[in-house]
């Protein structure tokens, strides 16, 4: 076990600090939004906590899983967003139909 | 050398303080702000400019440690890692708020009253009511 560099630490509260006040507005809510809002906030600083946590342990390897972690946060993100607009993760048409009315 | 070491040290522990500052300030605005529309800046600030400066931070961290085994990997891995959330966080932050909007989730206006429009939890238009 190396020794834990301060630095870290100072980077490693801040993030789980953000992590529970991100946590907090997704159970408040009020609306999906607001939920889906923090779970990819809540996403992407588990990206950064895992990195962190790597240096401080003294195992950068860690990165991988953090590269990794980034690419199906928005992956889900994104499905979550479709899902919530359309109730269905596989209707395209659905999609165009609704993009003519609002230009329209 | 151990002077720029040393100077990639401190680089790195001022990115990691303002990094670890942004996502706290991000984390009580997306908390306290009033509305969805302005939480999504809170969001969008610790998205950047706080996971921006933390890995930022680590990349000069790993230059400043000696002790660090094949340093070059790690960095590379760390920039993919910025380059990623410099593309990803903005777009599924512009999908949320564009299927916010689309769904009639008004903004709320100076002057507005907040009460009335919240039932049950959900956000309802005025001409529901």
């Amino acid at each position: 076990m190396t020794e834990m560099d301060p630095r870290l630490i100072v980077a490693l509260v801040a993030i789980v600090v953000a992590m529970l006040l991100g946590l907090a507005r997704a159970m408040l809510g009020p609306t999906v939004f607001d939920r889906i809002l923090a779970m990819n906030m809540f996403g992407t600083k588990t990206v950064l906590l895992i990195a962190v946590l790597g240096f401080t342990t003294g195992r950068p390897d860690f990165l991988d899983l953090a590269l990794v972690y980034a690419l199906i946060n928005f992956i889900g993100a994104v499905a979550v967003l479709k899902f919530v607009r359309y109730g269905n993760l596989a209707h395209a048409e659905v999609e165009l139909e609704s993009r003519e009315e609002d230009s329209g | 050398m151990t002077v720029v070491l040393e100077i990639f040290g401190w680089i790195g522990w001022a990115c990691l303080a303002g990094g670890g500052f942004f996502l706290v300030v991000g984390g009580i605005g997306l908390y306290r702000l009033p509305d969805f529309y302005s939480r999504t800046h809170a969001g969008g600030v610790s998205d950047t400019l706080g996971a921006g400066l933390t890995l930022l931070g680590l990349v000069f961290h790993t230059l400043s440690e000696p002790a660090i085994s094949d340093p070059s990997m790690i960095v590379v891995k760390l920039l993919l890692i910025m380059v990623f959330l410099f593309f990803t966080s903005p777009s599924s932050g512009y999908a949320l708020v564009r299927a916010a909007f689309t769904q009639g989730h008004q903004p709320r206006l100076s002057g507005q009253e907040f009460e009335g429009r919240l039932l049950d939890g959900e956000l309802v238009r005025e001409q529901d009511l």
